[in-house]
Formats: C-alpha cells, structure tokens, sequence
C-alpha cells in the first residue's frame, strides 16, 4: 500500500536526468536533444501541443521506447540503455500511468493490477488470492470511482473510460514509488474525479517524491507544477517555474509557440 | 495519506447484473454438448456405448490429439496459431522410430523427438517473435519446410517397431494401468499441467495479456519477445510428445503420420469455446472439445449412419458448439439478432405492438 511512512533518506539529487536525449521511430525524429533533470521531489508539468513528444519522453524515461542516443541517468548514476526496460523502470521505483490504453481489455482486474509483476512463488505460480486481496483493497482505498460494484473479479472491458482510468491511477498509487508519471490522467475524469487527481499529485509532493506530470489543461499544472517544462516538436523550448510566469502569459507563450516563425525565438 | 483522500464517499452498491452474480464453470457449453452426444450416441447404439470396449478404444486414439490440443490453446491464448504441428507429428515421429530402430535407443527417441519438436518451435518463435512475420503464414512454410525434410529422412518409407512391444518405455506411455489405457493418464496429466499454466502461471497471464493486446504487455513490462518465442517452443515439444505417443502406441512410423490432424486438432480447440482473438482461452473446453472431435467419427459410425455423414455431422457439431458459446459469453449478440429476425418476419405469436393496427 501507498504508505505516509517517511521514506529512506534518498542520496541522490535527481531521480531521473536525460541528457542529449534522442528519440526517432524510423525517420520521424520524436525527440531532439532532450535535457531535463528531475530533483527527488520535483513535480515537473510537461506540456506542448499535440504531438510534441511528451509521451514519447516519458516511454523513453520508463523503458517503453528506446532512446536512439543520449544518455539516462536514474538517482545519479549512468543506465546502460541498451539493457533498460518496464521492469527495471519498476524496480527502480518508477510507476506510470499511460496516456492510452494500459489494461487488458478481457482479463480482470485482479490480474490487470498485478501483470508484469505478479506475485509468485519460486516455480512462478500466481497467488490468485492474495491479488484478489489486494486488487480488493485498492478498489475500495484508493479509488472513488463511482464502480462501487466493480470488484478484483470485473473484467476491464465492461468499465467505463474513467473506471479505467481510475484503475490505471489505483495501481500506479499501490506500487509505492519514488518517481510517479501521470499522462494526462484528468482526461477522462468527471470534476470530482479530477480533484482526486489534483490531491493525488499534491501528496506526491508532500510526502517527498517526484511527479512528471503530462497535463493540456494548463491552471491545473501551473498551480501544482514547481516547473513548467514546454517541449515543442521534439525539442525543449522552455522551462521555466510557475512563479516567473502567470498563467496568462503561459497561454500566450503556448500560442505564439504554434506560430511557425514565433517558436524558437523563445 | 492519499488513501484517506481518495476514499469514496459512499458505498451505494450498484447491484451486479444476474449473468455476473455467480462464477461461471469453465467450459460449460461444451461440457453440455458432450454429455449430450453421449446420450445421443448411447441411445442409438446401446450395444456399443454401454459397453467399456468402445471407451477403452477412445482412451487410446484421443490422447495424442488432445495432447496437441491443449499446446495450441496456449497458442491461441496468445493470439497466435500454429500451422506447422501435422510436420511435427512427422518429424519427430521419424526422430524416435530411427533411434529406436537404428540405434536401438528408444529413450534417446523420446528426447529426439522432443527436442525435434523444440527446434521447429524455437525457429517458427523467432521468425514470428523477431522477425515479425504473422503465425499464421510462416507455420505455414514452417510445415511444408519440416514435413519435407522428414520425408527426405525416411525416404518415404514407414518403419514397424515391433521390438518396442513390451518394453518398459511402451508400457510407460502405452500400456495400462488399472485396466486403463496410460495414454489418457498421460493427457490429464497434460491437460491438468496446462490449466495450471495458463491459468496461474506468470506465463500463462503473459500469454493472455499479449493476446489480449501486444502494446499493453508491453507498457506492463512483459518480453512479449521472449515469451512468444517460448510459446512456439512450448507448442513444439508438446506435439513432439504427442507424436512419440502416436509412434509408440501404434509400434509403427508411418511417413504420412500428422496429416489429417490440422483441422481436427483446431477444431477441438475452438468447438471448446477458445476466443481465435486471443486474450481468452480454455482448456477444459479444449479437452472436452477434442473428446468430442475424437469420438465422432467412430461414434457415429457405431450408429450405424454411413460413413460419408461422419463430415456433416461433425460440421454441425462444430457450428452448434460455437452458436452455443456465444449464446453463454455474450447473450446481448443473440438477443439482437432475436429481435432483427422479430422484425423482419414476425411468426403471429410474436407480433409486436406497433404492427398491430
Ligand atoms: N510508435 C510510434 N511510431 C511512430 N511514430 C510515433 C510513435 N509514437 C509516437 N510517434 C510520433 O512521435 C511524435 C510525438 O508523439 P507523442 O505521442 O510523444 O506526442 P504527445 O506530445 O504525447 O501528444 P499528445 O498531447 O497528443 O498526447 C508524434 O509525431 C507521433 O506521430
Ligand atoms: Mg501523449
């Protein structure tokens, strides 16, 4: 469980440091040159117009997608990139919650909240029972989506876009991590969902870890973000924190941003 | 703490729909289909299926088949399929009968034949795992690849074994016990391995998540790579296994041993109600599935319908069996066509409202 528990005092400055980070699916440059260094309990809001990377950074952070070049460095020490993958992202304490689909449509939850990671024995067989438990325990603790009735035996395919959602953000809350990413995870979200959200990422910096946090809707991360980092077409261009720029003058910055000339000038 | 936050309000159930209320058994449709024929074929042929001989008979031809089965469930879990196990049958087969003849190494045979069936699987893995071509098509050259090497092995000839008869490893596997033939020993044993593998093995929930969607298992971290090459391994020494059992019960290799096998060992499969979509399978259905397939056949010949109906007959079944299942998984997809066909032609009884001036 998500515990209040103070944890072991980290040494190390940043969770997560990208340097020269490149990204390409075939000949589509995806990301260019990514600098960005994430203290051990930044909430960094990442934000850009459709299509300018965010997704493609974070996958490229958690082991998804392989960078093509440049280099990681996960609580200050080099990650051989050729060998990174979800599951040392998760070992590493990373958890996050995906912009698309991340649950099996026809398996039930009890195995959706566990799958990548399940709890075994030594031969490798599953404790159905005590992920029934747990799975059980997250619905009824964690999450407030309106699926009461929706238990650890549901199947993914008959919830609703935000009980997806929410099962998606349950998870990621159970494996207690240091560093949590949130793909645009209020898009599917009735207001009250929403503000569950919104609290979920303030605990994060309560309780001393650090959030990446995809976001369109901008009074949300210029109000919970300690930076604002805008990526545009691959590229970094700007980062700045909430306090040295409002949130009118983000929106303009955002816009011009769209305009083809306007865009490096930043 | 986040949970104290995040608690819901309220605990208003919302009560579960009746279909959900209660667990499911496994592979029910088909169980009931079974039990059925039986029935059927008992009240026909009394003199035939009241009787041990016919089951006993049954108990030896099914196993190698159910066997194979329940590997292309795993399969079929996946998402995926295997074309290529009627080569295997082939290939592996040759593999045992020339160690065992040749070299007079029947054990040997056994670990040929399973390490025969190993190295189509792990080829057939790579090429859909790595290479990315669909299973569908590349078993497809698989098998036409491997069941020409063994003819060119064998040299189109068959081999008789009958020194086997007798030995410890033919009673092993095809022999009796408790007046039971050990082959169907031999494929619960299978079957009850399988299920614990698909159902509560990691491995199996990778199976079911990378058929479910291959970009979700994925993002969870699981080697889609890695497991689906160990799928088409798997599925390679499964039928190996089952073409040893084949050679050995029969104490005879024959070359064209496997063909014949593709449809009726697919056919089990999905009359057992295993989605071809992958993400869903089960192999009580399987096992029940290719009980049915295997007993057609004779059943039905023992009623005394000729021959030449055994197809229709088994193409019925099959057509009964899935309508059936989707009858159970999905009733919404009847229920529309209930009413499409209420409104197209409506029988008196049936008329509704609106079309009553
Ligand atoms: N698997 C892929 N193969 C090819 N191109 C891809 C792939 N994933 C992303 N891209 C491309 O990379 C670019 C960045 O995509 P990404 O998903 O990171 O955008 P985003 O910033 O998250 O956008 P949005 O706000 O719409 O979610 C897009 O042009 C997209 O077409
Ligand atoms: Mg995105």
């Amino acid at each position: 469980m998500t515990s209040g528990q103070a944890l072991p005092q980290p040494a190390y400055t940043n969770i997560v440091e990208a340097e020269k980070l490149c990204v390409s699916f075939g000949p589509v440059q995806a990301l260019t040159d990514i600098d960005l260094a994430i203290g051990k309990n930044d909430i960094v809001g990442l934000i850009g117009d459709n299509g300018a990377g965010k997704s493609t950074l974070i996958k490229a952070l958690t082991g998804v997608v392989r960078p093509s070049s440049g280099r990681l460095y996960i609580r200050d020490q080099p990650v051989d990139l050729g060998r990174y993958s979800v599951r040392k992202a998760h070992a590493l304490r990373f958890e996050t919650v995906y912009q698309e689909k991340s649950l099996g449509e026809k398996q039930p939850l009890w195995r959706n909240f566990f799958a990548g990671r399940q709890i075994v024995n030594r031969f490798g067989f599953i404790n159905v029972r005590e992920q029934r438990r747990i799975a059980n325990e997250i619905l009824q603790s964690h999450l407030g989506f309106r699926g009461v009735g929706i238990d650890a035996d549901s199947t993914v395919a008959n919830l609703s876009g935000g009980e997806r959602q929410g099962i998606a953000i349950g998870r990621a809350m159970h494996f207690d991590a240091d560093l949590i990413i949130l793909d645009e995870p209020t898009t599917a979200l009735a207001i009250k969902e929403v503000q569950k959200v919104l609290d979920f990422v303030r605990w994060i910096k309560e309780s001393g870890r650090a959030a990446i946090y995809i976001e369109h809707n901008l009074a949300h991360v210029h109000a919970l973000a300690d930076r604002l980092v805008v990526l545009d077409r691959g590229r970094i261009a700007a980062s700045v924190r909430p306090a040295e720029l409002s949130l009118d003058a983000l929106t303009r910055f955002l816009i011009d941003l769209q305009q083809p000339k306007a865009g490096i000038a930043a | 703490m986040s949970s104290a936050r995040l608690r819901h309000a309220a605990s208003r159930a919302r009560p579960l729909s009746p279909l959900f209320a209660g667990k499911k058994l496994e592979g029910l449709p088909i169980i009931v289909v079974f039990i059925a024929l039986i029935a059927v074929f008992t009240a026909l042929a009394p003199h035939v299926f009241l009787r041990w001989p016919i089951y006993d008979s049954f108990l030896v031809t099914i196993p190698p088949l159910l066997i194979i089965s329940l590997g292309l469930t795993l399969v079929i879990a996946a998402g995926e399929i295997d074309l290529s196990f009627p080569a295997v049958i082939q290939f592996s087969g040759f593999l045992f009968a020339f160690c065992s003849l040749q070299l007079g190494l029947p054990w040997l045979g056994l670990i040929a034949a399973l390490l025969g069936g190993a190295l189509v699987g792990f080829v057939n893995g790579i090429l859909v795992a790595v290479v990315g071509v669909p299973s569908i098509i590349i078993t497809i050259g698989t098998s036409f690849f491997w069941s020409g090497v063994a003819t060119v092995l064998c040299g189109g000839l068959s081999y008789a074994l009958p020194g086997l008869e007798n030995t410890p490893i033919a009673n092993i596997f095809a022999g009796k016990l408790l007046g039971v033939p050990a082959e169907a020993f031999w494929a619960l044993g299978v079957a009850v391995l399988g299920w614990f593998v698909l159902n509560r093995h990691r491995f199996g929930e990778h199976l079911l998540f990378i058929g479910d969607s291959r970009s979700v298992a994925e993002v969870l971290g699981i080697n889609v790579r890695r497991e689906r090459i160990k799928l088409f391994t798997l599925m390679g020494v499964i039928t190996g296994f089952a073409s040893f059992m084949l050679t050995i019960q029969n104490l005879n290799y024959f070359a064209t041993q496997g063909q014949g096998t593709l449809l009726s060992a697919l056919a089990g499969v999905f009359i057992g109600g295993s989605s071809v979509f992958g993400g869903s399978a089960t192999m009580v259905g399987s096992v029940f599935g290719a009980l049915i397939i295997g007993m057609l056949e004779a059943g039905i010949v023992a009623t005394g319908v000729a021959g030449f109906w055994v197809e229709v007959i088994v193409g019925l079944v099959f057509i009964v069996a899935v309508v059936l299942h989707i009858a159970v998984e999905s009733p919404a997809s009847l229920d529309q066509l209930r009413r499409r066909l209420a409104v197209r032609g409506p029988r008196p009884d049936q008329a509704t409202k609106e079309e009553i001036p």
